[in-house]
């Protein structure tokens, strides 16, 4: 198996009766761009959580690297280290600086020296255009602001693999712009994500493939021209119909 | 009056020390058993409700007097000064836990995850993450419990402690000076007392109004 390589094997989530997500299988290559998208409740964030291990799982295996990850594996810390997540609700830690939330993960968890990761992490900064945010508290900057920073401290860890769950959808409209322009110059530069999104402009701009989920399953799975153009199935035809309006 | 200062000055520093090295144990045991409650350790979390609960609802007095005259018997030798700090660390010890469980319980599920997922354990998480932010959601019955500990020192003098109350009680039993000697306890609390009183209403202010703070504050 390819480093960087993400296999999904027959996974199976359920919460006692309920069966959240069932056999689901999807291999992701080193420098992919996979979009998952579908209803609400769906289970596309709940399959992002499993894939770093912060949901059991009932069945199957997902494995990176050829590493079993899930939530049982000892070694599941080192293991979340190479998957970045970024969640929908931003969750900066507020008691510490915009720098500080950058850097803190890999001076504690990878016990780089701290010059060389203060560096790193202003460029990142830099990069997300909030440099000259680094000494303010996450509560001082807008949504959108710190959805950037939260990109840029996942991005800290060097991680193989970004998983990115519906960044967006607590934005107000004209702040998913700035954070979707960061991640446009991540899929430029080849960073492999599995992106879970309700921005379909944006998914169709991106994708390499898109996964539609629907009811706990893959529905379908095809690139985006095809996929938004000419869907296959029924369900997703009907999905993709929500997002259009006719007087 | 002036001759009882001196007395009163050194009964000032004892009651100190064994208020400072009563309430530091105290927020050793109450974060302890903070988490050991907060993540329902098995067995531990059992002991530790029943703990609170002893502590918390039976008088400092009750408690000091099994110390200093039950321990002794069963064999552990306890100093008078001992007694009374680990008496107060006890007791304080139940009050901490329950401010610092109410301030863990604050931090939402999701910080945990989102220290999770950059690849922290749960040692690192605690540290870094979710215990700095606790102790800040807690710091207001911080205060409190410390406000309120520093006060139940008076009662040491029951185990012939030469605290303040001690030198209080023993001066008016030698000169009948009641009203000079309670204003002096009165002075020699306040003096004791009001700073931290004073510091932790700033740093409430700070936290609560400064440059940091739980999100959405």
């Amino acid at each position: 198996m390819a480093e960087g390589e993400l296999h999904i094997e027959h996974l199976h989530k359920a919460y006692g009766d309920h069966v959240v997500l069932d056999d689901i299988n999807l291999v992701v290559q080193p420098g992919e761009v996979v979009v998952v998208i579908g209803p609400s409740g769906c289970g596309k964030s709940t399959m992002l959580r499993c894939i770093n291990g912060l949901e059991q799982i009932q069945g199957g295996r997902i494995l990176l690297d050829g590493e079993v990850v899930d939530g049982t594996s000892k070694d599941i810390a080192s293991l979340r280290a190479k998957l970045g997540m970024v969640f929908q609700s931003y969750e900066l830690f507020p008691h510490k600086t915009v720098l500080e939330n950058v850097t803190l993960a890999p001076i504690v968890v990878q016990k780089r020296p701290k010059e060389e990761v203060e560096a790193e992490a202003m460029a990142l900064l830099e990069r997300v255009g909030l440099a000259e945010r680094a000494k303010d508290f996450p509560r001082q900057l807008s949504g959108g602001q710190k959805q950037r920073v939260a990109i840029a401290r996942a991005l800290a860890m060097k991680p193989e693999i970004l998983l990115l769950d519906e960044i967006t959808a607590a934005l107000d409209p004209e702040m998913v712009h700035e954070v979707l322009d960061v991640i446009l110059g991540l899929v430029r530069e080849g960073k492999t994500m599995i992106i879970v999104t309700h921005e379909m402009s944006f998914a169709r701009a991106v994708a390499d493939r898109i996964i539609f989920i629907d009811e706990g399953a893959i529905v379908e799975e095809a690139a985006p021209a095809d996929f938004f153009d000419h869907p296959a199935t029924e369900r997703a035809q009907k999905f993709l119909r929500t997002f259009e309006y006719e007087k | 009056m002036a001759e009882y200062l001196p007395l009163y000055v050194q009964a000032f520093w004892l009651t100190l020390r064994i208020g400072v090295v009563g309430i530091l144990g105290s927020i050793l045991i109450g974060l302890i058993v903070a988490m050991v409650v907060h993540f329902k350790v098995p067995v531990l979390k059992q002991i530790a409700g029943a703990y609170v609960e002893l502590f918390r609802n039976t008088p400092l007095l009750i408690q000091l007097f099994f110390m200093y005259f039950a321990l002794p018997r069963i064999g552990v030798p306890i100093t008078a000064e001992a007694c009374g700090m680990l008496g107060l660390a006890l007791l304080g010890g139940a009050y901490m836990a329950e401010s610092f469980r109410s301030g863990l319980e604050a931090v939402e599920t999701i910080q945990f995850e989102s220290a999770l997922a950059l690849g922290m354990t749960r040692a690192q998480l605690m540290r870094h993450v979710v215990l700095p932010q606790a102790v800040t959601l807690s710091i207001q019955s911080f205060v409190a419990n410390i406000i309120f500990l520093l006060k139940e020192t008076s009662v040491f003098s029951a185990i012939s402690l030469m605290d303040l109350m001690f030198v209080a009680k023993d001066l008016i039993g030698l000169y009948y000076k009641t009203t000079e000697c309670l204003v002096l306890l009165v002075i020699f609390y306040l003096i004791m007392i009001l700073p931290v009183s004073i510091l932790g209403t700033y740093i409430e202010r700070r936290l609560r109004h400064g440059s940091f703070g739980p999100a959405g504050a």
